[in-house]
């Protein structure tokens, strides 16, 4: 098939230049990837394209990229996939991260995140001569994490990196996980403190990004919820993430909907005067347009049924955790 | 000035685990790499890595019967004894820094049968072994501090007065060029299989190490043992694990015959590598194939295990073949996966230059001979990467740093570069580097024979005449990947070389290496390792004897 494949070209040296589009016609075959037809670029056509590119099979994770505006490894995303004969192909380099020259970007931000999470297995106690009995149901469980090839595809696309650059991140959240949930790892109270500080896991706003861009179905942000109830579960509960699902919580089991108004005061802490201080200045402007949730919070009607479904939801939960 | 006592060249396994040992051995250590070692090419080694567990009833002497016969008896049974006796320590520690290993119902490390072995004593990480394996070092190495040269690459190695004592290489985000002193330098490139085409491999692995060591004249061994893999994709060459067939999956010709009753009644499909290549390939001769490849059928399976143990292959089947195989055989053809030969070291990983290492699939301490076992190259890696880094660490112990001309080094290089951009041609290092894999892989692949290999070295010159006339598009020094590419054919270059030279000297069939011309094993004539050295009057073939120590060699039947 016919395709453009439309490249964000970056040249450093080329100090007149800002970043352009350079666009590139070629013939490729239906089952190409987009690895491929850029190999054949930089092969046939035009030897200064700079990319990352290696195992071809999406196991090395160097050619994660943008295209067509999101995030994914160019060597298993198919051409007809992305474009249709005759169609245009946008590809750019990673985002969050900085550029060194065409699709190719600076992980350093990305390693020093990871590096954030002490991500090495860390056992208590005297080494067993043979290996650490585990069950098995817990290994191909972190199998379905360590399958992280490092790749990058979530940071690029992560929604609160792009404006917090604290936020440690999907990639090295999930990493922090894999070793929160190992059974031969005995750091969880400390990994778990430390995740629950400001840039942890109470930062992620579940956009939803990081599950859909990752290429290996590592779901980063359903490992970062699962360390948010570990983190609840072990106890650490006085900050403002963990008082926000507390205060949601209560507020739905309650009267069946969300008690706008005390939400941000109890997700604060009642007594956290200079947080609450901070929030003034919104619930004037608020008021000014007339925009204040009402003062007297109703319950929706039929809210026993509701809290009937609470109930039921926690006794599942219950006999899950009671079932291992 | 940078310099550390030991310098390892490149971070898959051999390496994060040499510089480990290095730094548990008290050295300052340091590694350099072209690529980020999670980029590593370990990370493609799906199927798991062997071990006999004593406490499974399995033993470290069976283990080596069945690599010394998988060799065809080529492999130094001393060095297979001492890699099969510390595998399970070895396999232990991976488990013990964190490698998530599946289990079996009691918890304990879980095996899967893998080709050419009487029992199962593969271990693995579902399909993605060499990842698992290769990112938790990573994560040792990120918790020893230990300094990597990230997307650093080797230009030469410095060797003065006979003792290597540094590289000179060059960072490629800016592309400037530096000496690394170092009192010893492991290398640890990996293969070369880009030379090649198609193959398996990244296309990072275009035999750096080899050419590197080479080129100092340290002698490089056996390099006409090229195995091909019964299992990969048409065109793209892509890897279908031996897992596969180590969990049940059959070869089926077009007629749907397992045709493999009639090559290896016994193992069937797990028999050694090279018989069922070569079983594929007269299949596919002889007409009995479909477009040039036969069919590897999984649906007996059941969707269960697919998803468990095989999930990767799923994967690779749908993105790259278009096949569920779940639901329909996929077509598979014998494709260049690896190499056994490579530079020649003694157990300590020593090359013939003091100062000198190898370790990994560039080095040839000769275990895996003419025929490398499935899943044992991940445990070469580990044995022998761990024992060269305590090795080069003692050798560095207390040894003085050498005055070098740093100056000197880097200009002489910059001279080179300077000569290598100002080339207008329109010679390119793409079609030279296609049209080389191509020869290779039609002269030296599953069969060879005189006229074909004697051809292949007449092409030889015309290839390095044109690579000498390769010009670069691409005339930045920042991340340039057009130079680095060009570096890496001349590389290649001298890996073909040897290949070559080996495989004609070799007056027999052995392992991977099958002459139409010499059909037979030949144990009075040829039970010797074959050595091409490149001297200052061009390369010279020399031979070794095997070393044996109980197991007399044997007819192989499988």
């Amino acid at each position: 098939m016919q395709i453009t494949v439309s490249v964000r070209r970056y040249n450093p040296q080329d100090k007149e230049t800002p970043s352009y589009w350079q666009e590139y016609s070629l013939e490729v075959e239906e089952t190409s990837s987009v690895l491929d037809s850029l190999i054949k670029i930089r092969e046939e056509e035009d030897g200064s394209l700079a990319l990352r590119c290696s195992c071809r099979s999406a196991i090395c994770g160097s050619c994660a990229m943008r295209i067509n505006g999101h995030a994914k490894l160019a060597c298993n995303t198919k051409v007809s996939d992305v474009a249709e004969d005759g169609g245009t192909i946008k590809v750019e380099p990673a985002g969050v991260m900085p550029v060194i020259k065409d699709l190719v970007v600076d992980q350093t931000l990305f390693w020093d995140k990871v590096k954030q999470v002490s991500p090495w297995l860390q056992p208590e106690g005297e080494e067993p001569e043979a290996e650490y009995l585990a069950p098995n149901s817990d290994m191909t469980h972190l199998a379905g994490v360590m399958a992280c090839i490092m790749c990058g595809a979530c940071v690029s696309d992560c929604t609160v990196l792009e404006m917090d650059p604290n936020f440690i991140g999907p990639a090295a959240l999930a990493k922090a996980y894999r070793f929160a949930a190992d059974p031969r790892d005995d750091q969880d109270a400390s990994r778990l403190a430390a995740l629950s500080e400001y840039g942890g896991v109470w930062d992620c706003t579940r956009c939803y990004e990081c599950v859909e861009v990752c290429p290996k179905g590592v779901a980063p942000m359903d490992r970062i919820m699962a360390l948010r109830d570990r983190a609840m579960e072990a106890g650490y509960t006085n900050n403002n993430g963990a008082r926000h699902t507390d205060a949601f919580e209560a507020s739905v089991s309650h009267s069946g909907r969300l008690n706008e108004l005390t939400l941000p005061i109890k997700s604060f802490g009642v007594l956290n005067l200079p947080a609450q201080m901070s929030m003034a200045p919104v619930a004037i402007r608020a008021l000014m347009r007339r925009k204040i949730p009402p003062i007297i919070h109703k319950s929706v009607p039929g809210v026993k049924n509701v809290r009937r479904l609470v109930e039921s939801v926690k006794e599942e939960q219950q006999d899950e955790q009671a079932a291992g | 000035m940078l310099e550390h006592d030991v310098l390892v060249v490149g971070a898959g396994l051999a390496g994060m685990r040499a510089a480990l040992a290095a730094h548990q051995s008290g050295a300052n250590v340091a590694i350099i790499s072209k690529v980020h070692p999670v980029r590593s090419h370990s990370n493609a080694a799906q199927g798991g890595i062997n071990a006999a567990l004593t406490d499974r009833g399995d033993n470290w002497e069976d283990h080596a019967f069945d690599t010394i016969k998988g060799s065809d008896y080529l492999g130094d049974q001393d060095a297979i004894e001492y890699m099969c006796t510390e595998a399970g320590p070895e396999l232990i520690d991976l488990e013990h820094m964190g490698v998530i290993f599946n289990r079996d119902d009691e918890g304990r490390l879980g095996t899967r049968a893998f080709g050419g072995q009487q029992r199962a004593r593969t271990f693995f990480v579902a399909d993605f072994t060499g990842q698992a394996i290769l990112h938790v070092l990573y994560e040792q190495l990120m918790k020893a501090d230990v300094r990597v040269y990230e997307e650093w690459f080797v230009l030469e190695l410095i060797v003065e007065e006979g003792e290597c004592c540094g590289v000179i290489a060059m960072e490629i985000a800016t592309g400037s060029v530096f000496v690394i002193r170092a009192k010893s330098v492991i290398l640890c490139t990996g293969g070369l299989g880009r030379l090649f085409e198609p193959s398996t491999n990244a296309l990072i692995v275009t035999g750096d190490g080899i050419a590197l060591a080479y080129q100092v004249g340290a002698p490089v061994m056996d390099m006409e043992m090229v195995q091909y893999h019964p299992t990969t994709l048409k065109g793209s060459g892509v890897l279908i694990t031996e897992g596969a067939r180590g969990e049940g999956a059959h070869l089926l010709n077009k007629d749907g015959e397992r045709f493999m009753q009639r090559y290896a009644p016994n193992m069937m499909e797990l028999a050694s590598r090279d018989v069922v290549s070569r079983s594929e390939q007269t299949e596919i001769d002889e007409g009995r194939g479909i477009d040039g490849c036969v069919l590897l059928d999984c649906r007996h399976l059941g969707e269960d295990l697919i998803a468990e143990r095989l999930s990767q292959i799923l994967e690779i089947g749908m993105d790259f073949a278009g096949v569920d195989i779940r639901k329909e055989p996929i077509p598979i053809q014998p494709g260049m996966h690896y190499i056994m030969g490579g530079i020649k070291t003694d157990m300590d990983g020593r090359t013939i230059v003091p100062g000198l290492y190898a370790a990994g699939e560039c080095a040839n301490v000769s275990v895996h001979g003419g025929n490398r076992l499935g899943a044992n190259s991940l445990l070469d890696t580990v044995v022998f990467g761990h024992r060269s880094g305590r090795h080069a660490a003692d050798w560095a112990n207390g040894k003085a740093y050498r005055d070098l001309n740093v100056d000197d080094y880097v200009d002489g290089k910059e001279k080179e570069f300077s000569d290598l951009f100002s080339r207008q041609t329109d010679e390119r290092w793409s079609q030279i580097r296609l049209d080389l894999g191509k020869a290779m892989d039609r002269y030296m692949g599953v069969y060879r024979d005189e006229e074909g290999m004697q051809s292949l070295l007449a092409m030889l010159p015309g290839f390095r005449e044109r690579f000498a006339q390769a010009s670069l598009q691409d005339k930045g020094r920042v991340f340039n990947t057009d130079l680095i590419f060009t570096l890496e054919l001349g590389f290649m270059l001298d890996c073909a070389e040897s290949i070559v030279l080996g495989g004609i000297e070799r007056k027999e069939s052995r392992g991977a290496h099958s002459r139409t011309d010499y059909p037979n094993r030949d144990d009075e004539n040829w039970l010797k390792h074959v050595l091409v050295t490149r001297t200052d009057d061009g390369p010279e073939v020399s031979q070794l004897p095997v070393t044996i120590t109980k197991w007399q060699p044997e007819e192989r039947k499988y």
